[in-house]
């Protein structure tokens, strides 16, 4: 099977995002903002206002920390870009998104499909997974300009959000839809069809640990 | 006696390549995995990578947005000198860190675990980590910085001599099917697993494993070298390829390390070195000539001696 590769906007029309299929291949173009949690703490818990127009500038929101660093002079250099890990940030993701409108998450690793049927669908909204982990020199190539460096002052470099213009950024996958659908449980459950047969011959181990499990369909997430 | 300059400028060095450049070990073996994996998504997974790590170079940009954790681990050899001595040298390695995070640029990623509080220069209380190993001969000192990745791929179990092989490779499949899900171990990866030594040992030597030792090198006892081969078979075995998506390529290699532990029990851990498994290495000699490489060469008959004495051993490899 071919995989399908889609030019999609950072703040994308819902007819856009209704095109988008499991596994398709996105490369976007637009601002996008980094907000981790950090900025979700900082928002959210504290109250602070969002320096940014949101989701008329952007509804793209990365979960990532850049390589990057603040010249003496004040310009950026941005190096590397990958994300981190979504699911942590469960948390906060329902009212930042009613708040701010995003469209695209995009992170690593995805969410599960109760988060997407829970406040994915209802707001619009898909998860677009980097590639990897990860592809940081191919979509460092990406950022055409860093804009503005948000609350570093605040949260420090890693924390800090940072508004990154795009130029066919990418690549990115298509980790969920509009129906809630999770591309990586899909594929976990075909992956589980042969581990009863690969765990043949093993044995648990003596000693038990609190909360183990030996349901094989459980994800750690 | 090596120049204090010298070591924290080759440090420096080291810091860059280790974040840019993929050691050409791994590099083969993503590359031979690459052609054998018939996943559609994984595939794509792999192509992108090979990409990017091209892209790295050319730009001179880090291979990874999340530059890992800089840790140091050197070797001397017994008769090396350094100026200034081991707390010069220390210093000279903290303040190459710091540099090379602003001007690669890396992430700065290292915090306080409870203020979070973050000096943006990778520099903080442990940080770097320092670690010694020494060798019987030479004047040299071997620089070898890795860059860990990823807060996940990584677990640590108590397992008994009652477990036996089969708790092994339980434990094994466990970490690697756990953590494989949706990507989280960024495989395929370079597994490393400690067996024996003390709970904190165990740790390190599946660290070692991971990060010291190359693809394709082979531990020098002929029944771990086995298991070492079987449990790569087994990793790509699972079904499991590059980000959770159905694929063959889980493990790019496996090293096992062992230490003598506690004679009740087993202890267990697996480590994983990412797509992105960096590490840079550089010989220092008192001349002046510094000699790069990628294979920190670690685990030698010295690392992994059993007698009391040295020159025992080397009577009973000889």
């Amino acid at each position: 099977m071919t995989l399908r590769e889609v030019r999609l906007s950072t703040t994308p029309t819902p007819e856009a995002i209704a095109e988008l299929r499991l596994g398709d291949i996105v490369y976007l173009d637009g601002l996008m903002y980094t907000a981790r949690e950090g900025v979700y703490m900082r928002a959210l818990e504290d109250k602070a206002n969002i320096p940014m127009e949101l989701p008329a500038e952007s509804a793209a929101n990365f979960h990532c920390s850049p390589a990057a660093t603040i010249r003496q002079d004040g310009s950026f250099d941005m190096g590397a870009v990958t994300a981190t890990a979504s699911f942590r940030f469960a948390k906060w993701l329902p009212e930042w998104m009613a708040k701010t409108g995003a469209k695209l998450i995009i992170g690593k690793g995805g969410m599960s499909s109760k988060d997407y049927r829970d406040y994915f669908v209802p707001n619009g909204a898909i998860y677009l997974s980097t590639v990897g982990y990860g592809t940081g020199a191919l979509l460092g190539r990406g950022v055409e300009n860093v804009e503005a460096v948000h609350w570093n002052e605040e949260l420090g470099l890693a924390q800090a959000m940072w508004v990154i213009r795009c130029n066919r950024m990418g690549p990115f996958i298509v980790a969920s839809d509009l129906e809630g659908t999770c591309l990586f449980e899909r594929e976990n459950a075909k992956i589980a069809e042969n581990l009863e047969h690969l765990y043949e011959g093993t044995k648990p181990a003596v000693l038990k640990r609190y909360g183990e499990t030996d349901d094989r369909s459980d994800e750690v997430i | 006696m090596i120049q204090i300059d010298q070591i924290q400028s080759t440090a420096a060095d080291l810091m860059a390549k280790a974040a840019i450049e993929i050691p050409q070990d791994y590099l083969d073996g993503l590359k031979a995995a690459a052609s054998t994996e018939d996943g559609d998504l994984s595939s794509f997974v792999l192509q992108a990578m090979l990409d990017n790590y091209e892209a790295a170079k050319e730009d001179r940009r880090a291979m990874c947005g999340d530059t890992g954790v800089p840790r140091w681990f050197v070797k001397l050899g017994n008769e090396a000198r350094v100026e200034g001595g081991m707390v010069a040298l220390e210093a000279a390695l903290r303040r190459a860190t710091a540099e090379a995070t602003t001007a690669v640029p890396l992430r700065p990623n290292r915090v306080h675990p409870l203020w979070r509080t973050d000096h943006n220069n990778n520099v903080g209380i442990g940080a770097p980590e320092i670690e010694y190993g020494f060798e019987p001969e030479g004047d040299w000192v071997d620089l070898i910085t890795v860059h860990k990745g990823g807060l996940f791929g990584t677990d640590y179990r108590m397992l008994f001599p009652s477990d036996g092989m089969q708790g092994i490779k339980r434990f094994y499949l466990d970490s690697l099917v756990a953590f494989g899900k949706r990507g989280l171990a960024c495989q395929p990866a370079i597994i490393g697993i400690g067996l024996g030594g003390s709970k904190d040992i165990c740790m390190t030597l599946g660290k070692r494993a991971s990060t010291l030792r190359v693809v394709g090198s082979r531990n020098s006892d002929p029944r771990i070298a086995e298991m070492e081969e079987e449990f790569k078979e087994l990793g790509n075995s699972i079904g499991m390829g590059a980000m959770g998506f159905v694929g063959k390529n889980m493990v790019i290699d496996c090293n096992i390390e062992v230490g003598y532990c506690h004679t009740g029990g087993m202890p267990m851990s697996v480590h994983a070195f990412c797509l992105s498994s960096r590490r840079a290495v550089a010989r220092l000699w008192p001349d002046g000539r510094v000699e790069h490489r990628t294979d920190p060469d670690w685990f030698t008959p010295y690392q992994r001696r059993e007698s009391v004495d040295w020159e025992t051993s080397v009577e009973e490899f000889v």
